[in-house]
């Protein structure tokens, strides 16, 4: 690999249901501060929920905000806090050379369900159906949300990956560096998913939607009484740049992205497949030339869905039964299931344990599921491991679709 | 509901559309779009506002008529003269 195959990450901007920056982000990991409140939907009444509070207004005027989505503000917000975390002299960015990649779980159901709802109070009378309908629904609704509001001239893509979508997004930025499509991404994943009723009927009728008396209890990974996936919204994206670039400028540099892969199952709708998952998370260190000792912390997917949590516990034991020294961990059981943003803010949050040394944990855990047993678990307290150098992100999605991006720690 | 009512309603639905704008001078004679950012999208969120408010139906030939805030209260009035306000 020449040196401007290397790919890092220079710029962090995130919205999560427990905090609007790295920071607080991390703060709220270590603290075990949960963002699942109770929440209200449309027709189907009180759920729980991940909600963020950023503030919208601070990169869109209020007019932006009535024509866009909720989802392309989550990545305005986030796109624009990752570039001014990045230090790059943005005014002078070449912007036909910037490319945005944003995943996501879905895009549109929000937006559809709220016309239905309004063409409702006009017995169904489609000529108040709103010309914004198609604008906002748009499978590139997001990262074109971000071009607009910044200026950017290059290509962008949102990326469809149902729950892989958060490593879907860095992946895409790492390929278009190394291919020379652009010098800069802003790359990683968005959701609004918590917006419509129909996700959460959805997992209910499937009977995945998680309940409990209290809120921030209800996401419980790998525990014996889990209910359930807890819906949340959020963003995580990054400034994403080729090494040179980003050492010719000075920049800070929070990672190097040293291997990713992304595969699928075929063979289910809804139920994952371990074995796919294992060749996935074996396919990105093949790539990476690691082995799994190399591993410090693999940030696990695992939703508190009985089946998904089984199948990922199987496929980790199956590639890390052997390294005494790799922990495991899970963002979701703080913060929910951030669908679209998941992979990129469970991948973010763990970002500041190069710095930090610590391991965050995966809360909510009284009663291990013995079939999701995992030696290294990192239970309901965060975990000093002294050095981390290498951080494995699984996120995986329906259609049986994988996602892997292994990050190192950049020494020089 | 009198042309001053209809002014009203008329701000009113400017100020859903366009709410970062302050359209306490807005001047009766000038076109909207010297005064104000307002595009094509914004324009028919106008006529989208008027016809869930009082399904009115405007026809886009006679969109020139609505470029004013006169020119909307003239056009309108003869079609709204006998509805009430909150209808």
């Amino acid at each position: 690999m020449s040196v401007s195959d290397r790919i890092v990450i220079t710029g962090i901007g995130l919205t999560s249901p427990n905090g609007n920056s790295l920071a607080e982000f991390r703060e709220g990991l270590l603290t075990s501060r949960s963002g699942v409140i109770n929440y209200e939907t449309r027709y189907m009444g009180p759920v729980l929920a991940g909600v963020c509070n950023f503030d919208e207004l601070r990169y869109q005027k209020k007019k932006d905000r009535r024509r866009g989505t909720r989802a392309g503000s989550i990545a305005v917000y986030c796109s624009n806090e990752a570039v001014n975390d990045s230090g790059l002299d943005w005014p002078n960015v070449p912007r036909d050379r910037v490319g945005v990649y944003i995943g996501i779980t879905e895009h549109g159901n929000v937006e559809t369900e709220n016309e239905i709802y309004e063409i409702s109070k006009f017995q169904y009378d489609t000529k108040v159906w709103s010309h914004h309908h198609n604008p906002r629904t748009v499978a590139n609704n997001a990262a074109g949300e971000v071009t607009l509001n910044m200026g950017i001239t290059g290509p962008h893509l949102t990326l469809g990956a149902a729950c892989a979508a958060g490593n879907a997004g860095f992946i895409q930025a790492a390929q278009m560096l190394r291919l020379d499509e652009v010098d800069l991404a802003i790359a990683g994943g968005v959701s609004e998913s918590i917006h419509t009723f129909g996700i959460f009927a959805s997992f209910a009728a499937q009977g995945a939607l998680a309940t409990h008396d209290d809120p921030t209890k209800a996401c419980r990974p790998f525990d014996m009484n889990r209910n359930g996936i807890v819906v949340a919204e959020g963003g995580g994206i990054c400034t994403v740049e080729r090494l040179p670039d980003a050492l010719a400028r000075g920049a800070k540099i929070y990672a190097e992205i040293i291997g990713y892969a992304m595969n699928s199952d075929a063979t289910d709708f809804v139920l994952p497949d371990s074995n796919r998952q294992s060749e996935c998370i074996q396919l990105a260190m093949k790539r990476a030339k690691i082995n799994p000792e190399d591993v410090d912390i693999v940030s696990s997917h695992a939703t508190a869905t009985e089946q998904g949590d089984i199948e990922e516990a199987a496929a980790l034991r199956r590639v890390f039964a052997g390294s005494r020294k790799t922990v495991i961990n899970n963002t979701k059981s703080f913060i929910g299931h951030a669908m679209g943003a998941a992979g990129a803010l469970e991948m973010l949050g763990n970002v500041p344990s190069f710095d930090d040394g610590i391991a965050h944990a995966t809360i909510n855990l009284d009663d291990p599921d013995p079939r999701c047993d995992l030696p290294n678990l990192v239970i309901n307290h965060p975990r000093e491991l002294g050095q981390v150098d290498c951080i494995l992100n699984n996120s995986f999605g329906m259609l049986g679709i994988n996602s892997v991006v292994i990050l190192r720690k950049y020494r020089g | 509901m009198t042309s001053e009512q209809l002014r009203q309603v008329i701000l009113d639905i400017l100020g859903r559309i366009a709410p970062d704008e302050d359209l306490t001078d807005l001047d009766d004679a000038r076109p909207f779009r010297e005064q104000m950012e307002l595009d094509s999208m914004d324009f028919l969120d106008i006529i989208m506002e008027l016809r869930k408010m009082y399904r009115i139906q405007i026809p886009e030939e006679d969109y020139p008529n609505l470029n004013t805030m006169a020119g909307t209260v003239t056009y309108l009035m003869p079609r709204l003269k006998d509805v009430p306000v909150g209808a």
